[in-house]
């Protein structure tokens, strides 16, 4: 009898399976027609002026497009809703002529009234927007707000003085100084132009701020129907399920190969791989280092790496001595074996980076950069000449629970530094702290005297490398340098385009003579793609200028 | 019984005050704010204090805990400081998917370890006992998010005969009223939602069903063992009763009192949020949510979601001991 029941129970697994195979091989026909692309979070809104992760500007990307863009793959600022733009003789005021012709998702024109409306909300935010937590860019690239709240930087400190409508197909934005990173900046998403009518339709600056102070929008404009003038638009989203995008029927450009586009949070490196295999996406970003050979290995994926993009650097705290001497600088800049860590830690993620920014972006310094080579003899050589008897104590100091994409393992980097300069004359004092928040507070704070530290651009300008860094006085660094303050400051002023990627050669170079840090690797991270998946073009700054419409099926 | 009922669930009000101070003082005892959190790399002290004023959490930790009574007071949990999306919209969207997997997993841990458990101690010592006990000593050890990602390897990558992820197919459309898909499935008499909902159930039910099946088959074996050899059993078979009536109705059925105990302990953890099968499987339930607010410093969810999770605790407790009395009548809850 009961051999029976045992003989039944297999019987019935057997079918339920073979069932379930079946299910699954009726499923896939259907799939084609759609792209299905993972990443590891939900986006936080679509509003693309309120916010500031990678994920959210991914699928804003899609729905919006701002006046300038980026060369697909490059950092070149391109035409996107404005075809041209000319700076006033003193560069303080920026003339947008305007594409014709396109139209809002919602059928709405687009024209220069709509532009301004759009940077005039910004300007205007009321004071739940102004939080840096939420207005992060608008915070970062203008500064000042028309009416701030209480403590929030006002009009004397804003970039942004005005828009002016000049007809129907032109806008000037005026400044209130020069700066040319500026249209860098506005060509992210988060300045895109929003449909004013959809703006006000869907509440876009309504919310409440709860007892604890956070702001929850009332609007639906950032979560239900986010309205602009890209190649989609948002068809539904389930927060931690799916997020759905549909072509735009009223999009000016060519009509997206792909009608569809579904993208879904896998938190999980390892399961979201695992989904690209079995077949249940077709994409998915940030594939894990070790997994590259796997991807690379399969014959039904592609591995798309991203041009390196981000810097990771010793950094030299110069209020700490004797790192305010540059001789001890330049020691610590020969002690250091970037090639053999790229080898060891970084793999197919990085390269040895000769300084502050990456090959791919203007104002990279192809010559004249000084050359710091392994050299333990010579690192002792310098630290005697600064007059100070071997070996020199030093804290550094690296982060625990952390992985970058310029810092992929900071522990195992750090031994390898640590056994150089022990090598080199100096005797390292080996300090750590969890990345969040300790370790960060404590190198913005200027506690530290040598650390582990990176960079990913914020938007792809030398500004946001360089005079981010070095343009003026931080706790970060511990210096002043006026003549390379003022250097960095013409360079961001600078509105002619060839002779501010001049200007911003000489300041690599310059600023690798004054060695404020010592940069060691580039980092990129890469996407995977099912083989059949095509057009996909891998950028610099990742998701941010990554649009989906030029992808297509092979046949 | 309506008497200890209502005394259990006043207790609940003691229970949740003293886990919130706790839970608040535990929060904010971890280093570092939100503000710093939120910022990442960009986080220079200007910015931190800005987003630190404006959040209020450079008010007093009294006035803090007070206006976080209030807000809950209210009926409102607080909303999220990473996503902008209320506690209690996310606590409603994902426990029913929590919920299903719980479900699962004790369905599969039950409807087999009972069996396993059961043929163990009635062959006892036998190879069939032997394997039992060596199976679930590897259920027990064998960690979760490995088991998963062989699962998924396996019936996912290779054979793809189930999915790796989700809850439903990724191009279904269904409308879900209630939430719990396969319940939604079968109210709108859709036999393919529901063969969806399941087909997407198996593999994260097996994967967190683990540890619960080797528990209960461990469990059910031991307790048969004991049970099988009381003097009312040697009674029941010596009046002749068929020896399939003597195992259900006097052996099983006296067994199940500790089984049940570890069922309901087994179903409460569950349903607090199994965190790696729920990140393993992409499944979007209350785990793998409350651990992502844990380095992001997200207070009002911290403190939301695990006053949530108290309660369900509380409440599958108070089930379990109401289920003892129908399980055995001579247990009285006074």
């Amino acid at each position: 009898m009961r051999k029976k029941v045992l003989c039944f129970a297999l019987l019935a697994v057997t079918v339920a399976v073979m069932l379930v195979g079946c299910g699954s091989s009726k499923k896939k026909s259907a799939a084609s027609s759609t792209f299905v692309f993972a990443s590891s979070a939900d986006p936080v809104l679509l509003d693309p002026a309120l916010v500031s992760d990678g994920e959210s500007l991914r699928i804003t990307n899609q729905i919006f497009q701002s006046l300038v863009g980026f060369k697909p793959g490059g950092s070149e600022v391109v035409p996107q809703l404005a075809t041209s733009w000319t700076p006033s003789s003193n560069a303080l005021a920026w003339t947008f002529e305007l594409k014709k012709g396109v139209k809002f998702s919602d059928g709405t024109p687009f024209n220069a009234a709509a532009v301004c409306y759009n940077y005039d909300r910004w300007y205007n935010f009321p004071a739940t927007l102004q939080n840096p937590a939420v207005s992060y860019y608008w915070n970062t690239v203008f500064g000042g707000f028309a009416h701030p709240a209480k403590g929030n930087p006002g009009p004397d400190k804003s970039l942004y003085k005005s828009c002016t409508t000049n007809g129907d197909s032109e806008i000037t934005l005026n400044l209130t100084r020069r700066s040319s990173s500026f249209i860098s900046a506005i060509g992210l998403p988060n300045f895109s132009i929003a449909s004013p009518t959809a703006l006000k339709k869907f509440d876009a600056n309504a919310g409440t701020v709860d007892s604890t102070g956070v702001f929850h929008p009332t609007g639906t404009f950032a979560t239900q129907s986010p309205v602009g003038t890209g190649p989609y638009m948002l068809q539904s989203w389930e927060p931690a399920v799916k997020l759905v995008l549909v072509a735009n029927p009223n999009y000016s450009g060519s009509k997206p190969a792909i009608s569809k586009v579904i993208y879904r949070p896998i938190a999980d490196n390892a399961a979201r791989l695992q989904a690209l295999q079995s077949g249940e996406i077709q994409g998915m970003d940030y594939v894990a280092p070790q997994d590259y050979s796997t991807v690379q290995k399969d014959a039904t994926l592609q591995l798309l790496k991203r041009p390196v993009s981000s810097i990771g650097y010793i950094g030299l705290n110069q209020a700490k001595p004797p790192m305010n001497n540059l001789l001890v600088r330049q020691a610590m800049a020969h002690a250091i074996d970037k090639a053999a860590v790229i080898k060891a830690i970084y793999g197919q993620t990085g390269e040895v980076a000769n300084q502050f920014l990456p090959p791919s972006l203007f104002g990279f310094a192809s010559s004249g950069v000084p050359n710091y080579a392994y050299d333990p003899a010579q690192s002792k050589a310098l630290l005697t000449k600064a007059g100070l008897t071997l070996p020199v104590k030093i804290d550094f100091w690296y982060p625990t629970g952390v992985s970058r994409s310029y810092m992929p393992d900071p522990q195992r980097i750090f031994q390898a530094f640590q056994s150089t300069l022990n090598n080199s004359g100096f005797k390292v004092v080996p300090h750590s702290a969890p990345w969040r928040p300790d370790y960060l507070g404590g190198t913005q704070s200027g506690k530290y005297q040598v650390y582990m530290l990176g960079w990913i651009a914020d938007y792809y300008d030398p500004q946001d490398f360089l005079n981010v860094h070095f343009g003026s006085a931080t706790p970060l660094f511990g210096f002043k340098n006026p003549k390379l303050f003022a250097e960095l400051a013409k360079a961001d002023a600078e509105p002619n385009a060839a002779l501010r990627t001049k200007d911003y050669e000489q300041a690599s170079i310059d600023v690798m003579k004054f060695l404020p840090m010592v940069p060691y690797a580039w980092g990129s991270s890469a996407l995977a793609l099912k083989k059949n998946v095509l057009g996909y073009v891998p950028g610099p700054i990742g998701p941010v200028n990554e649009p989906w419409a030029d992808l297509h099926f092979a046949k | 019984m309506l008497r200890f009922i209502v005394r259990r669930l006043l207790l609940l009000v003691p229970i949740l005050l003293g886990l919130s101070i706790l839970v608040f003082g535990w929060i904010r005892a971890l280093p570092g704010s939100p503000a710093q959190t939120l910022l990442g790399e960009r986080a220079t002290p200007q910015l931190v204090a800005e987003v630190r004023h404006q959040y209020g959490l450079d008010k007093p930790l009294p006035i803090q805990y007070w206006d976080y009574v209030k807000t809950v007071g209210s009926g409102n949990l607080g909303t999220s400081i990473t996503t902008f999306r209320p506690v209690s919209y996310e606590i409603r969207h994902r426990f029913p998917a929590t919920f299903e997997l719980a479900l699962g997993a004790m369905v599969f841990a039950i409807g087999l370890g009972i069996p396993l458990g059961f043929f163990a101690a009635k062959k006892y010592g036998s190879l069939f006992d032997q394997t039992s006990l060596v199976g679930s000593l590897i259920g027990i050890s064998i960690p979760i998010f490995f088991l998963g990602l062989i699962l998924k390897y396996i019936f996912a990558v290779r054979l793809h005969w189930l999915p790796s992820i989700g809850r439903e197919d990724i191009l279904a459309t269904r409308a879900h009223p209630t939430g719990f898909f396969v319940l939604d499935a079968i109210i709108g008499l859709d036999p393919g939602g529901l063969w969806d909902a399941i087909r997407h159930l198996i593999l994260p039910s097996i994967a967190l069903g683990s540890i619960p099946l080797a528990i209960v088959t461990r469990i059910t074996r031991a307790s048969v063992l004991d049970v099988q050899h009381e003097d009312y059993v040697r009674t029941a078979r010596a009046k002749g009763l068929p020896p399939n009536e003597v195992d259900r109705r006097h052996v099983l059925r006296n067994a199940l009192l500790p089984i049940s105990t570890i069922i309901g302990l087994q179903t409460g953890l569950l349903l607090s949020g199994a965190v790696l099968t729920e990140t393993v499987f992409a499944w979007p339930g209350i785990g793998s949510w409350l651990t992502a607010a844990i380095p992001n410093r997200d207070y009002p969810v911290l403190q939301g979601g695990i006053l949530f999770v108290a309660i369900v605790f509380v409440l599958v407790n108070l089930i379990v001991d109401i289920s003892y009395a129908i399980i055995n009548p001579r247990i009285r809850l006074s």
